[in-house]
């Protein structure tokens, strides 16, 4: 290897090496002049001119060997390398392990400059590329500010011209604000000389009328008649009455009954809706109480304001208690009761936020865990509750049917008119079934005479034919016979007689009544029977107060028997019998 | 359902007797009184002229004819045929007759409402009453006929006058806050007047029967007002029907409104039951469509058939809006009736004259509405049941129970028989159906055994 190739090759690859900034700058001129390197210096001119005529051998000739070292020499310890060689030596030794140490230096050097220049080189296209991006965002933007300012000039211009409508609007509003009022004074004053009209136009219409009538009656009419066959009789029956003073009033009096009857029946009907209602409440009132105290016994040791609710509860039981008695009637009672209720519906309301807050916080929280047997445990409840509200229904039922026996039978405490109508109808119903009960002993009364009358009509018949008989017997006596000889015998049949006929009679006597007694005892044969009558009569003890009165009268009847049988009454019960 | 045959009748003229025994019609000047189970002919009277009205006293023994033009009334008796009376206005016109409630009264209102003229029948005196107010509804008589309600007009300004029917003894006589009275009507207790103005305010007072005002009802103030007014049978509600389509309810102790009823365009409540006619030509003959909501019978050769279908909410109802230049628009609730019971109310809006509404009262609100092919002429309750029947002025007859609704095709052999107006039998028996100039009558199935 000579020298001259060693100085053109540490000179190449110095001079590639000693500008990297200049190269930099355009990165296309490296690309280019690749190959091709740059020299600086006093040598360079002809170096280039060289360069493109011949091969390396231009910068370094025989000639100069001299220059070339030196300057090969100040290139590369201005490089900070060792010199190549010693200057004070002859060109002729040069150091070859110094000239390799250098060109290996030179060699490392050019290897690192290139990396750095790839770096850079990628480096510079990646920020080329960035720097093309960002112009392209930046057009972009611009190009968007440009639209948004546009928009904006728009914008300003219709809130201009929407102000401008507006402010047009309002003006026609105000138009035909004034043109409404306007209207409505002109409808007014013409509805008001329409009035007018009208009125100037009845007022002759009436006179027109008046006129007329006038001219009717003044014309009298023949035509206008009635031509009835027969007057009508009125639908009532009556004849009509003058029209006097007492018709009037009583035709006051019937209006105002018929109101009074209907304010009445208003009054009526309010006052058992008020009982309904009132009903309602109570059990409302109780429900909420009991609500309400349940609540408390559960939450006793809560932190809640303990101390009010003791307060309350004991003005409620003091308002209880005093309830019962003065069945909230009175202005104060109801107020009491109204503000009791109202605190009371405050508080269950309170009680059923607080739950369902309650109940959406266990939800929340308690979903994931146990929820099957929170599952089992609210149908366990729910089957308990229902268990309740069957139980609560059957009471309120029961309740309510007391209460309306209640009603029924003696009445609301209020309704006393209602109640006093029920003692009246009460009172009735009682007269009406003493009444019944009257007319059934009444009914057996008049059997029983029927029977009696029978009896007796029997008992005449009989003695009749026994009179006969007798008057036979008697006749064939005086005829035949001694009469003191057998009218002993005579009275004895006699007797028999009425004894068989007093055997035989008590069966129905028994059942009869007395006054068919005393028709019977008319018959002259029948003393015996009285007798036994009577007796009976006193016997039957038994019997109602009144009948054994009316057989005391028998009896009575009886004990003068003597001038009944006496005076010739032969004819008296047939008679009886007859009316009977 | 079964029919009678047509009979005639004119001016549709044609009133079954209170008692619910006889069936009078008018046949030009002819009246002809059928016993009502048989149809038989009773009694055949021949008035002077062609009548123009016919009343049957309270009491169903008399029958007045009243013929308008002529001036002239006359009067027949049920049991004694010979009997006649006759009244004769004259040439001061006729305008209005009715009978006194006692029926032994004829009232005459004499044209121009000049005057009222009282002609006893039981003593043939006459009793003039002056200045009658000339409105839509300006006497009227207590249910239980003791009193007669008068409006008066004097001095432009509105009196009432309380008679007894009795004696015509004038109780009261007092002035209204109103403008231009324009109806009253006695609660059926008989002890409450409602009288409403025109229509130009709406002002609804409530006397007392001695006179006082109990309350003063006004909705609003400008528009148009009051159309129509309506007692509950129990006297606890008074429906008002008014130009804005609602209807007001007012209660019997405060007077005040309760409910309001609205007759929207729209319905959409799931609650309501919207029944639609449906109507299609069906060529074939007789098959009977026995579901529980429609029912189209007796359907012969070439007839349309209507049925009722239930349409699901919301519900477009047509509706038709009024000239507002015109006077009298046609709009608004112009017709209430409450159910015999107090249970129901049905209403008929005026700018949906297809549909009716009916409400129940219990729950005030919307219970069902019948929307018909046509415009619905009249309809009745049923004095005894939750009974709707109403017509269209076609061949069919519309039946409506809370269980549901029923179209009834009228047999119609001649043809051109037109249901244009119907009424119950007291005891809801029957319904007469009254055509152009004839008249039918439709049983209701009593029993199992006819059907």
């Amino acid at each position: 290897m000579t020298p001259i190739s060693l100085l053109l090759i540490l000179l190449c690859i110095d001079s590639r090496h000693i500008s990297p900034d200049l190269r930099v700058k355009d990165v296309q001129s490296i690309s280019v002049e690749c190959g091709r390197p740059r020299m600086t210096g006093p040598l360079e001119p002809s170096l280039l001119q060289k360069k493109s005529s011949c091969s390396l051998s231009d910068f370094c000739t025989e000639n100069n060997v001299q220059e070339c070292v030196s300057h090969i020499n100040q290139e590369v310890s201005s490089l900070g390398l060792p010199p190549v060689w010693a200057t004070s030596g002859q060109d002729s030794d040069m150091n070859v392990v110094s000239v390799l140490n250098c060109m290996y230096e030179l060699v490392q050097l050019h290897r690192r400059g290139l990396q750095t220049l790839e770096n850079m080189e990628v480096e510079q296209l990646k920020s080329s590329n960035n720097v093309d991006s960002l112009q392209l965002t930046c057009t972009r933007l611009k190009e968007q500010l440009e639209v948004s300012k546009r928009e904006n000039i728009g914008l300003h211009e219709r809130e201009r011209q929407l102000q401008l409508k507006m402010k047009s609007l309002q003006n026609c509003l105000k138009n035909e604000k004034e043109e409404i009022h306007k209207l409505q004074n002109m409808v007014s004053s013409r509805a008001s000389q329409y009035n007018h009209e009208m009125k100037r136009k009845e007022r002759e219409f009436n006179k027109l009328k008046e006129r007329l009538n006038q001219l009717l009656a003044d014309k009298k009419e023949k035509k206008i008649a009635i031509d009835v066959s027969n007057k009508l009789g009125r639908v009532d029956g009556k004849r009509s009455l003058w029209k006097t003073e007492k018709t009037e009033a009583k035709h006051e009096g019937d209006m105002y009954k018929t109101l009074l009857g209907d304010y009445e029946s208003r009054q009526r009907d309010l006052l058992l809706e008020n009982a309904e209602l009132r009903k309602v409440l109570k059990h409302m009132k109780k429900d909420m109480a009991l609500i309400l105290a349940s609540r408390k016994s559960s939450a006793k040791g809560d932190r809640h304001d303990d101390g009010a609710i003791e307060v309350d509860s004991e003005e409620e039981e003091s308002f209880e208690s005093s309830k019962d008695t003065v069945e909230l009637f009175s202005g104060h009672t109801r107020e009491k009761l109204t503000s009791s209720v109202r605190r009371q519906w405050r508080r269950l309301k309170s009680h059923v936020d607080r739950l369902d807050s309650r109940g959406s916080w266990a939800s929340s929280t308690g979903e994931n865990e146990n929820s099957a047997a929170i599952s089992r445990d609210s149908s366990k409840e729910m089957d308990k509750l229902k268990q309740e509200v069957q139980q609560c229904k059957d009471y309120i039922q029961t309740q309510q049917h007391l209460l309306q026996q209640q009603l029924s039978s003696q009445c609301d405490e209020e309704t006393s008119v209602m109640l006093g109508d029920c003692y009246m109808s009460q009172g009735k119903d009682r007269l009406r079934e003493e009444w019944k009960r009257l007319q059934e002993e009444r009914k057996i009364f008049e059997r029983e005479r029927r029977n009696f009358t029978e009896a007796a009509i029997r008992l005449s018949q009989e003695r009749k034919t026994f009179e006969e008989d007798r008057a036979v017997w008697l006749k064939h006596q005086f005829l035949n016979f001694n009469p003191f000889g057998h009218s002993k015998k005579a009275t004895r049949s006699k007797s028999q007689c009425s004894f068989q006929i007093s055997e035989t009679s008590p069966v129905e006597s028994a059942t009869s009544s007395p006054s068919a007694g005393r028709a019977a005892s008319l018959s002259s044969s029948t003393c015996d029977l009285l007798h036994t009558l009577s007796r009976f009569c006193d016997n039957s003890s038994t019997k109602p107060k009144r009948r054994t009165e009316d057989a005391g009268d028998a009896s009575s009847s009886s004990a003068e028997p003597k001038r009944w049988i006496s005076s010739d009454d032969l004819m008296f019960p047939q008679e009886e019998s007859g009316s009977l | 359902m079964n029919f009678s045959e047509v009979f005639k009748q004119s001016n549709q003229l044609c009133k079954v007797s209170p008692d619910g025994k006889y069936l009078a019609t008018c046949v030009q000047y002819r009246l002809v009184v059928r016993d009502v189970s048989t149809l038989q002919i009773l009694q055949l009277y021949t008035c002077l002229d062609q009548i123009t009205h016919m009343e049957w006293s309270s009491d169903s023994q008399f029958i007045m004819c009243a013929m308008y033009k002529r001036g002239l009334v006359q009067v027949w008796s049920l049991e004694q045929p010979d009997w006649h009376c006759k009244i004769d206005e004259g040439s001061i016109g006729l305008l209005a007759s009715r009978w006194s409630p006692d029926g032994r009264h004829i009232l005459n209102t004499t044209e121009f409402h000049l005057r009222i003229t009282v002609w006893s029948l039981c003593t043939k005196a006459v009793s003039y009453i002056k200045y009658p107010k000339a409105c839509y509804k300006g006497i009227d008589f207590s249910r239980d006929g003791c009193y007669m309600a008068l409006a008066e007009r004097r001095d432009c300004k509105d009196y009432i006058c309380v008679f007894v029917c009795d004696d015509w003894h004038l109780l009261r006589h007092f002035e209204t806050e109103t403008q231009d009275l324009a109806g009253l009507e006695w609660s059926p207790n008989g002890c409450i007047l409602a009288v409403w103005d025109s229509c130009l305010e709406y002002k609804v007072l409530l006397y007392s029967l001695d006179g006082r005002l109990l309350s003063t009802f006004s909705a609003y103030e400008w528009s148009l007002g009051v159309k129509a007014v309506a007692w509950s049978p129990s006297s606890q509600f008074l429906a008002i029907g008014s130009y804005d389509e609602k209807v007001r309810i007012l209660n019997h102790i405060t007077w005040k409104k309760i409910a309001m009823f609205e007759h929207p365009a729209t319905i959409n409540n799931n609650k309501v039951v919207v029944y639609k006619e449906v109507e299609k030509r069906v060529p074939a003959v007789g098959h009977e469509d026995l579901s529980l909501h429609n029912i189209t019978m007796g359907s012969s050769l070439l007839s349309t058939q209507s049925k009722y279908e239930i349409h699901p909410p919301p519900v477009q109802m047509p509706v038709v809006r009024p000239d507002p230049d015109r006077a009298n628009p046609k709009i608004g609730v112009s017709t209430l009736a409450f159910s015999s019971d107090s249970r129901y109310l049905a209403t008929k809006n005026d700018n949906m004259s297809s549909a009716v509404w009916v409400w129940d009262m219990q729950k005030m609100s919307l219970v069902a509405v019948l929307e018909q092919m046509s415009a619905v002429r009249c309809f009745q309750w049923d004095p005894r049941r939750s009974r709707l029947a109403l017509c269209t002025g076609n061949a069919k007859v519309y039946l409506w129970t809370p269980a549901g609704c029923v179209s009834v095709q009228v047999p119609d052999e001649a043809g051109g028989f037109q249901v244009q107006s119907l009424t119950w039998h007291c005891d809801g028996d029957f319904l007469i159906l009254l055509g152009k100039d004839q008249l039918r009558l439709c049983y209701m199935d009593t029993g199992p055994e006819e059907k």
